[in-house]
């Protein structure tokens, strides 16, 4: 047996990604980043905005998400998320564009103490990739 | 009879009607095909999001604090409807369809004597509830400009749902839309979201408990509020796929009408003309012999 579990990865409109062959996977949990390797116990968290890191026999990928749930089973992991970007397909002006609309979130009176932090955080990531 | 002339004047218009409906039959085809692509791919993430619902809820331990959108209000009195409808008319019995379903449920409700607050989303549907149901509609929700169903739509109206829901606006919640089965068939569905109803089946019941972070009660009121987004999406891909296919077998039926009227017309064309030319002949003939 090799050291390898399978991924998948779901955003409501279709099947994001998938991989049978991902050595580890980083997630940005809700609680702070969580590593999955194989055989990892069955385990469901959600996600803060961040980066998803999926290291695989050949290859190393990333991407960024706001918001989802992951679940972990039977080393099957599976990431439902209802935002995604791979970072390789995301350009500088879109990362502006985000900061920005998540800035004017911010600055509404109404905001909840969660959601002003959850934004706080998106903001970070997304300067930390620019 | 109608003169040569009308007829061939209601040939043209029948024929040129017909390209209308066939090149409409078409693009619902083409469109179909997308819909139902995309309702496909939308699959997997409902069914998951079901799944992680379904562990969590029989993993919680404390029912009475259970989350409100899981648990309800503990009150039966106001009921929320949300009738999902297309924009667009010309597809056979598919707005109609939705709405008499909506409507005999509301008349139920009535009748137990439950408060109605309807969201209808789609313009049709506004259209044909505004008159009989004018003071309940809450809200009309158009996406017209969105060129298929995407899950930002949804989220819109699911965020708006939970806020009604959050500022104690109603207690239970139910969608209508109609499910695609095939192009023929499509049913009008009544889906009931909050509160969930969490459907017990058996096969993989928590055999292997789940790690929690943080714990069951706060992955549930977060993931939730998804939830329910994630059944509006899926009642709008379901819809879609039903709506095109609707249209496309009534422009079928609208082409192959059509058809049979241009051949009913076409031999009453004929005839008329033979008619004619029958009618002239004798005149000439009875002319020629009475001279």
């Amino acid at each position: 047996m090799g050291e390898e579990f399978k991924i998948e990865i779901v955003n409501p409109e279709r099947s994001f990604f998938s991989n049978e062959d991902v050595i580890e996977v980083v997630v940005p949990a809700f609680e702070g980043e969580m590593g999955i390797l194989k055989d990892h116990i069955s385990i469901i968290s959600f996600l803060k905005p961040g980066i998803i890191t999926i290291y695989s026999k050949s290859s190393e990928e990333k991407f960024f998400v706001e918001d989802g749930i992951v679940e972990f089973k039977n080393n099957n992991l599976s990431i439902l998320t209802s935002s995604i970007f791979n970072l390789k397909d995301i350009d500088k002006n879109k990362i502006l564009d985000l900061i920005k609309t998540t800035e004017e979130e911010i600055r509404q009176a109404e905001i909840s103490d969660q959601a002003k932090y959850l934004a706080d955080q998106k903001i970070e990531v997304l300067r930390s990739i620019n | 009879m109608a003169s040569l002339d009308d007829l061939k004047k209601r040939i043209a218009s029948v024929k040129s009607t017909q390209k209308i409906t066939k090149a409409m039959k078409m693009v619902a085809a083409a469109k179909l095909r997308k819909a139902q692509e995309s309702a496909e791919k939308g699959r997997p993430y409902s069914e998951k999001m079901n799944n992680i619902i379904l562990n969590l809820s029989s993993g919680i331990s404390d029912k009475e604090n259970a989350p409100k959108l899981l648990s309800g209000t503990g009150n039966d009195k106001v009921h929320l409807c949300v009738v999902m409808t297309s924009d667009r008319g010309l597809c056979g019995g598919f707005n109609s369809n939705i709405i008499k379903k909506a409507k005999s449920y509301f008349a139920k409700l009535s009748e137990d004597g439950k408060e109605l607050k309807i969201i209808t989303v789609g313009s049709k549907g506004n259209d044909q509830l505004k008159r009989a149901y004018g003071d309940k509609i809450i809200a009309n929700i158009s996406f017209k400009e969105s060129k298929h169903a995407n899950y930002f739509d949804a989220d819109k109206v699911g965020k708006m749902v939970i806020e009604k829901f959050g500022a104690e606006e109603f207690d239970v919640c139910t969608i209508f839309y109609n499910q695609f089965k095939n192009v023929i068939t499509q049913i009008p569905q009544a889906q009931q979201i909050i509160p969930l109803n969490v459907e017990n089946s058996e096969e993989d019941k928590s055999e292997d408990s789940y790690e929690f972070e943080p714990d069951e009660d706060e992955i549930l009121s977060n993931l939730l509020p998804k939830n329910i987004s994630t059944q509006i999406f899926k009642a709008m891909l379901e819809n879609s796929a039903s709506e095109q296919g609707s249209r496309m077998s009534a422009m079928d039926n609208a082409t192959r009408n059509a058809g049979e009227m241009v051949d009913k017309l076409t031999i009453e064309y004929n005839r008329s003309r033979q008619a004619a030319i029958t009618k002239e002949l004798i005149e000439i003939i009875s002319g020629a012999e009475s001279l």
